[in-house]
């Protein structure tokens, strides 16, 4: 086992399981993930991984088992609490604020790292004006890692779409997050945006001291870049491993390929 | 004894809503649009009836008929012209483009028919009296009552048995996917403003035959109400309406009975309120969530 | 001349455009007024315009950058009218000069439509989409209902009041300020198009440092993507209840505007169509713009007036003129054209997008 397990991890799943309507949509899911990992979580298509990601940020409310952050229980948290917890996230289908400006968009992930009130934004006390400066220098960081900066300035639903993906994860990054959540960040790219791709989420882990889970059907990524992956398929978890492992497992194949 | 009383008076203007939610509510059901110059339409029909009664000298059946015909005409007209340049454009843009409608027909009808009220004739006198005279009830409820439980049960059949009110519930789950069965939506949504129509110009008889006066703003607070009454039942649900028109006519008169005549409006609105917060999408109305 | 090119930057220069188009307006229509060359009628048309472009620009933060339909806009204007009328009269007895009085009612209106407005928010905004429009349509008709029924009496011991029926029985001096649906009587008036066009700014001001602030972008986020917003940990009921107020509070400010022009006005002034009225405005200068917003106005207000010439057809002409401007606007066509030309222009300037 890799040096990391040795620490607390960040996100404890235990037995995590669902129903819709008398469905079971994910059952009996167990995932640990560590400080500074990266995760894969992958299954063929239904086979729940966004289900999970909407437990994990309590978009839906888990029918069994526990989620702990960083030692915490999230039972009775909502999505807004499980964000200033230390998780951040992006949507399959992209979420942006389509109508704001890509710094605005930024800036709006800095939402509770802001101090100043309704009376100092109508009466433009100092207080705003610095503490704007502030988080715009910040937000412009963030943008030139997801080499967006020279697009601050324009509309977020006019960017082609993988700039928007891009944007959606500087998004997230600026609430702050221990824990990543990426759901299919290179759905649409071409080849040589997904290996751009790549270097940007290893970079992000290394910069920000955080850990990724990710969900992901290109499997030259999943591959190339997670150090342990979690395969689901039909709701239940089918294996854990190393992408070594999960590649020569007879199962995985079988899953993905059908019989 | 004077609470049933007021309680059959009640159920029959409630019935008299619940014909006017069921266009609103069918209407919003298929084209997803607030049509508030639905009113309006009851405002016409009733100006229809009336001078075919008047001037013409026709039956009341006969120029309940005619009301009948030239609203449903009227609100195909509308949605054609109107409406229809909009199925792409915001909700919001349909709304304003329907109060502008809503001011032209009571405008139209101002320059037309001018501004002063007319007293509708007598339709149907005469009551039934029950318990040795202790409590009566007018034909005209009892006529009203009925005709809104045969339109119930005839647009339940219509709905659910006929080709045209299964495709009208497709459009209403889904237009794209109605388009692809190769259901013609917008034929669908004109059908849906002529049936809407239609029953409007029918509450405008049984409306003026309880209320004997015409007059161009006419429609606006029964078009409210009855949105209202469509809102309450769940906006969309047949049933809904029904049963939203039914409470609303009942609220409305043991408000006036009971409680005072002149806060009958805040009664009525903070009932709906209160329903709203229990049942956010109505009594009857159907649970909307979205897909993450 | 460094302070003037950051006005005109991109990200500023709409803001800059709306004060300039209130100052050139208010400057003209001074100017015309001294030279005598407004008409009587159109004098009397300056404080209604001023107080509905406040009310609108209110509601604009409500339906264009918050996107909630809100249909009970004027009942909030009746609850700042109603206090107004109220806080005048104690003012008067106390002998506060007319300005004075003037600014602490209208104070005083903007505030009690926000706390008003901040009640009903927090069952309202439980509720979404078109099932939120009915409730604050019902909260209008609500607001009106009540104002209708109250009777409000002013006599050397003090205020009195009663409700449904006038119970009030006053001392000699005493007169009645608000009598049920007779409305406001004999009220000394205290607005001017002074006072107007400051509200007008002051109005523009706040809801344009709001909408450029932390607040109103979760405003705005909330409006562009609600799970997006609380994934970044927004809470989008707050968003919300923010904009919601401060439409209220501006429209309760209008309201109070509106009241000291007149010496008496009923509660039906401030009924369901005038709450159309106002999102008619609001749509036709464009959801979120506020230019638009103070333009589309001061148009619609006086388009009735100069139409007066078609006599009884002005209403009708003027529904006709309603229904065109939204069927021209909305022109799938005309829409693509338009942005065609649009991105001609910016090309050419090289400008990046607004914000």
């Amino acid at each position: 086992m890799s040096e990391n397990n040795s620490q607390a991890p960040i996100l404890e799943v235990t037995d995590l399981g669902i129903d819709f309507g008398g469905l079971t949509a994910v059952n009996d899911l167990n995932l640990n993930v560590y400080p500074n990992e990266i995760v894969g979580l992958i299954g063929p298509n239904g086979a729940g991984k966004t289900t999970v990601f909407n437990m994990l940020t309590k978009v839906y409310q888990p029918t069994r088992g526990t989620i702990k952050l960083l030692g915490q229980d999230t039972a009775k948290m909502t999505t807004i609490d499980v964000n200033k917890a230390g998780i951040a996230r992006t949507f399959q289908n992209i979420r942006l604020f389509m109508n704001m400006s890509v710094l605005d968009n930024v800036l709006t992930g800095m939402h509770n790292d802001i101090s100043y009130g309704n009376v100092s934004a109508i009466f433009r006390l100092p207080k705003f004006y610095q503490e704007e400066k502030e988080k715009t220098a910040r937000a412009m960081e963030l943008l030139k890692i997801f080499d967006l900066d020279q697009k601050a300035d324009l509309i977020a639903g006019n960017l082609p779409y993988g700039e928007q993906r891009r944007l959606e994860i500087a998004r997230a990054l600026a609430t702050q997050p221990k824990l990543l959540l990426l759901d299919e960040p290179a759905a649409g790219m071409n080849p040589q945006e997904t290996e751009e791709l790549m270097k940007t989420i290893r970079f992000v882990r290394d910069h920000f001291q955080i850990a990724v889970l990710l969900i992901e059907h290109d499997m030259k990524l999943v591959m190339g870049i997670c150090e342990r992956i979690t395969v689901l398929n039909f709701g239940m978890m089918l294996m854990q491993g190393t992408p070594e492992e999960v590649r020569s497992n007879p199962d995985v194949i079988k899953a993905y390929l059908g019989e | 004894m004077a609470f049933l009383s007021y309680l059959i008076s009640g159920l029959g203007l409630g019935s008299v809503y619940a014909i006017i939610a069921l266009g609103y509510s069918m209407v919003y059901g298929i084209a997803k649009m607030l049509n508030f110059a639905h009113g309006d339409v009851i405002m016409v029909g009733a100006y229809v009836s009336f001078f075919a009664m008047t001037l013409a000298g026709l039956p009341f059946v006969v120029s309940a008929l005619a009301a009948v015909v030239i609203c449903t005409m009227l609100g195909m007209t509308i949605e054609r012209l109107a409406y229809k340049p909009l199925r792409q454009a915001s909700s919001l843009a349909v709304l304003i483009t329907a109060i502008g409608v809503s001011y032209f027909l009571q405008n139209a009808a101002q320059l037309l028919w001018g501004s002063d009220t007319k007293i509708y004739p007598t339709i149907l006198a005469g009551a039934v009296s029950l318990f040795g005279g202790q409590l009566s009830i007018s034909y005209l409820t009892i006529v009203t009552i009925l005709t809104c439980i045969l339109i119930m049960v005839v647009l339940i059949l219509f709905i659910n048995k006929t080709k045209t009110g299964k495709a009208m519930r497709a459009c209403s789950e889904d237009k794209g996917a109605a388009t692809l069965m190769g259901i013609n939506v917008n034929q669908i949504i004109s059908i849906t403003f002529a049936i809407g129509s239609g029953l409007a110009a029918i509450a405008a008889v049984l409306l003026c035959a309880t209320y004997p006066s015409v007059y161009p703003t006419l429609g606006s607070m029964p078009g409210i109400r009855a949105f209202t009454a469509a809102v309450f039942g769940g906006i969309g649900s047949i049933p809904g309406a029904f049963l939203g028109g039914l409470l609303l006519g009942v609220i409305e008169t043991m408000a006036k009975a009971y409680i005072s005549t002149q806060l009958s409006d805040a009664i009525v609105f903070a009932v709906l309120i209160v329903v709203l917060l229990i049942k956010p999408t109505g009594l009857l109305g159907r649970k909307i969530s979205e897909k993450v | 001349m460094k302070f003037i090119k950051a006005l005109w930057n991109p990200k500023l220069r709409s803001r800059t455009i709306s004060y300039l188009v209130v100052v050139a307006a208010y400057i003209l229509l001074q100017v015309m007024m001294a030279t005598g060359n407004l008409s009587r009628l159109f004098t009397s048309l300056l404080v209604p315009v001023t107080a509905y472009t406040v009310a609108a620009i209110g509601l604009n933060l409500n339906v264009g950058i918050s996107g909630e339909l809100n249909l009970g806009q004027a009942g909030f204007m009746s609850i700042g009218a109603f206090t107004a009328v109220v806080v005048s009269a104690l003012l008067e007895g106390a002998g506060v000069g007319a300005l004075l009085r003037l600014a602490i009612c209208i104070a005083t209106g903007a505030l009690m439509a926000a706390v008003m407005g901040w009640l009903i928010s927090i069952p309202v905004l439980k509720l979404r989409g078109d099932y939120l429009a009915i409730v604050t349509l019902a909260f209008g008709q609500i607001i009106m209902s009540l104002i209708n029924n109250v009777y409000v009496g002013l006599d050397p011991k003090g205020l009195h009041f009663a409700f449904v029926t006038n119970t009030i029985q006053m001392e000699p001096g005493g007169k009645l300020l608000i009598s049920g649906p007779m409305g406001a009587t004999g009220v000394s008036t205290a607005s001017t198009f002074t006072a107007g066009f400051l509200l007008i700014l002051i109005a523009l001001a706040v809801v344009y440092n709001l909408m450029y602030s932390r607040n109103g972008r979760a405003i705005m986020a909330s409006r562009d993507n609600r799970i997006a917003a609380e994934s970044v940990g927004i809470k989008v009921s707050q968003a919300k209840t923010l904009a919601f107020v401060t439409a209220s509070c501006l429209a309760g400010a209008a309201g109070a505007l509106y009241a000291l022009n007149y010496s008496s006005f009923a509660a039906t002034k401030f009924d369901f169509n005038n709450s159309i009225l106002l999102l008619v405005y609001v749509v036709l200068g464009g959801l979120g713009n506020m230019t638009g917003t103070v333009i589309a106005t001061a148009l619609l207000v006086v388009l009735p007036e100069m139409l007066r010439f078609l006599q009884n057809y002005r209403m009708l002409i003027y529904a006709i003129v309603l229904i065109v401007i939204m069927l021209v606007s909305n022109n799938e066509y005309l829409r693509l054209k338009m942005q065609q030309l649009k991105t001609k222009l910016t090309r050419k300037k090289g400008a990046p997008a607004n914000e």
